[in-house]
């Protein structure tokens, strides 16, 4: 067995070919494909829908194990279980559900423990608007646990991206043994659109050799299952590299934070993915920069400006963290005026600022989407 | 080497973990120990055994300490943890420790669930009526009157039954004893381990530093002995009035036990 997490080709679950989807229920059948052998979650709105799609799918599969839980705090819990009885395991939930799993979200991090959170994002604070769309949980998914730490979160902007960047935060999560957060909306969950399902599918697999320190010495050590005789030590306080807990011990708590912390920053090139639109003809005189449903409208409000000759592009931020530096460092530098257009009153903007510190927002936090209209406005009133 | 004996539990705790952290005179050591008896005395292997506990004192009954497969989780939560693993892994045997703060308390919610999932673990409440570990303040088993870093008049309230709570819940293996009560006590964790599905014993275990300054109970040794005057076993209570039972404890097997009343393993009244 490999000491490192091994990349595996799988078939796909569903017929390749052309597929007709809701984005919640592509997401789940990208858990599927992912191999993913164990779903907990609480219905909340509008999340529910892959709950209940993976209910379905899952009675007719072998290996998997669907339950519903009695709140999102016990989802999480019985994910981070199942993850180290041996299999891949998700949870999805929306905004104020995601707030209730934080804690453990932090455990799943100390203990480095692969798992995916889908956040279907809504109107917030609290309650807010279930039924309606919100991008407000950017820094909730960056920051929202206790303690210092970097984190994976995906932002999908397509029902095929709710398949294909699902089954890449449990490769993602698999490669680096940490919890990985899809960060949807609702506006890309409830959409149905087509999407096409690749014959295979490529996915890394943690280790699970034997007799390796599974805390420690590795950037990424192994993680054998219970049951497989390791005499496990897995512990929410700071431990040393075999499990055992290291409460007083500065250097355990330097040596643990630095790690999981590094094995994350050292592969930020791997990780942060940013795709651009119109942007081969630089200066630009307008980049937006967006990302899930709102980079649908900023992408149709800057393909209209094109055909109308102005230069302008878009940078879709594929991955929300690690935050894609380098992508929005070379394109900003190109673009004489920066707009960051997400459903928050500046979320994302922050991040952006500390590149390009002239970068400015456009928000709309009504619970509605972002029309490509008021979009295209925006490039009309752009610097001349 | 006769199963149960101090020399062959020894085989089951990690040197490297020796010697325990728990303060002289707690009971928590001698519920380990009869912890350990009981699974030498079950037909499975260490190896085959998966132990979850949480936060606080009862959190490290298990961890570091026995030398199998630990899972030591956020307060309140080990019994969610412990669902996920056994639905994955159901030849596992999952005994899940937590004192009266994690699972009575922030895990509340958590026990009757688990209680009325009925997957088949064992839930060990190290009740120890106080929270050891943050300096004793008043938790939802702490006796009315009693005096604690938080009630320092007395504590109003009236103290969780977490016996009735987990039998209503629909526990089918409910027993309550003491750490003064070893024999018995290692009977109803055999029983606990093997039960095909929700078990649950509660285990009443002294702290003399936090609750026992406070409230005047004098030496460890005092609080043993009175430990076992406050506690009545089922059958005795049958034959007390009222008025003899105010401030008594009834320890036994409530559900599924012998003292339960032919009731094997309680999943039949349940499920009819």
């Amino acid at each position: 067995m490999t000491e490192t997490a091994e990349l595996v080709e799988l078939p796909s679950a569903l017929p390749p070919g052309p597929a007709f989807l809701q984005g919640d229920e592509a997401c789940a059948e990208g858990a599927i494909a992912a191999g993913c052998g164990y779903y907990a979650g609480y219905p909340i709105t509008p999340a529910s829908e892959i709950m209940e799609h993976l209910c379905r799918r899952f009675a007719a599969l072998e290996g998997r194990h669907f339950m519903q839980m009695e709140d999102e705090i016990a989802s999480i819990a019985s994910c981070i279980g199942a993850s180290w009885a041996g299999t891949l395991a998700m949870t999805a939930t929306s905004g104020p559900g995601f707030s209730l799993m934080l804690e453990n979200l932090g455990y799943a991090i100390i203990t480095e423990t692969p798992l995916v959170i889908v956040d279907v994002q809504r109107a917030g604070p609290s309650t807010g608007q279930a039924t309606r769309v919100g991008q407000g949980d950017v820094m909730q998914a960056r920051f929202g646990a206790s303690g210092d730490y970097e984190i994976i979160a995906l932002a999908p902007w397509s029902v095929q991206e709710m398949y294909s960047e699902t089954i890449r935060a449990f490769s993602l999560a698999e490669r680096f043994r940490v919890p990985v957060i899809v960060l949807a909306d609702e506006a890309v969950g409830h959409l149905r659109e087509s999407l096409t399902i690749e014959p295979t599918v490529h996915v890394y697999r943690r280790s699970q050799a034997a007799g390796r320190a599974p805390f420690g010495d590795a950037e990424v050590p192994p993680m054998p299952a219970f049951g497989q005789g390791e005499k496990l030590l897995v512990t929410g306080s700071t431990h040393d590299a075999w499990g055992y807990r290291r409460t007083s011990s500065a250097a355990a708590q330097a040596t643990l934070v630095q790690r999981l912390v590094g094995k994350i920053r050292a592969h930020e090139g791997e990780i942060a993915r940013a795709v651009a639109y119109h942007c081969d003809d630089a200066p630009l005189d307008t980049l937006f920069i967006a990302y899930g449903f709102t980079a649908r409208s900023a992408l149709r409000a800057v393909a209209e400006a094109r055909q109308a000759g102005r230069r302008v592009g878009l940078l879709r931020p594929v991955t929300i963290w690690p935050f894609a530096a380098e992508a929005v460092a070379r394109y900003t530098a190109a673009a004489r005026r920066v707009i960051v257009a997400e459903l928050n009153q500046g979320q994302l903007l922050r991040e952006v600022q500390r590149i390009a510190p002239a970068a400015s927002g456009y928000h709309r936090t009504d619970g509605e989407i972002m029309q490509p209209a008021e979009l295209r406005e925006l490039l009309e009133g752009g610097a001349q | 080497m006769k199963a149960g004996s101090n020399a062959s539990i020894r085989r089951f705790l990690r040197p490297a973990a020796l010697p325990t952290p728990f303060c002289p005179g707690c009971g928590h050591g001698i519920l380990l120990g009869t912890l350990l008896r009981a699974i030498d005395e079950s037909p499975w292997p260490l190896e085959e055994y998966l132990f979850v506990s949480g936060i606080g004192c009862a959190g490290w009954i298990p961890s570091p300490h026995i030398a199998a497969d630990t899972l030591h989780v956020t307060h309140g939560r080990p019994l969610a943890f412990a669902t996920g693993v056994k639905v994955v892994n159901p030849g596992l045997h999952v005994v899940v420790i937590g004192g009266d703060g994690d699972l009575a308390s922030i895990g509340g919610n958590h026990l009757i669930h688990a209680a009325r999932r009925n997957l088949p673990m064992l839930a060990i409440c190290a009740n120890n009526e106080t929270y050891g570990m943050t300096g004793g303040q008043v938790t939802p088993t702490t006796p009315r009157g009693a005096r604690t870093a938080t009630t320092l008049q007395g504590n109003p309230d009236r103290p969780f039954d977490l016996v009735r709570l987990v039998e209503a819940a629909g526990a089918g293996y409910v027993a309550r004893f003491s750490v003064w009560h070893t024999r018995p006590l290692i009977r109803a964790i055999r029983r606990g381990l093997s039960f095909p599905g929700f078990a649950f014993i509660e285990v009443l275990s002294p702290c003399p530093t936090q609750a026992g300054r406070r409230n005047q109970l004098g030496t460890p040794a005092e609080m043993l002995r009175a430990l076992s005057r406050r506690c009545v076993s089922i059958a005795r209570a049958r034959q007390m009035a009222p008025e003899e039972l105010a401030g008594k404890v009834l320890v036994g097997e409530f559900v599924g036990g012998e003292d339960a009343g032919g009731r094997p393993d309680g999943s039949a009244e349940r499920d009819s």
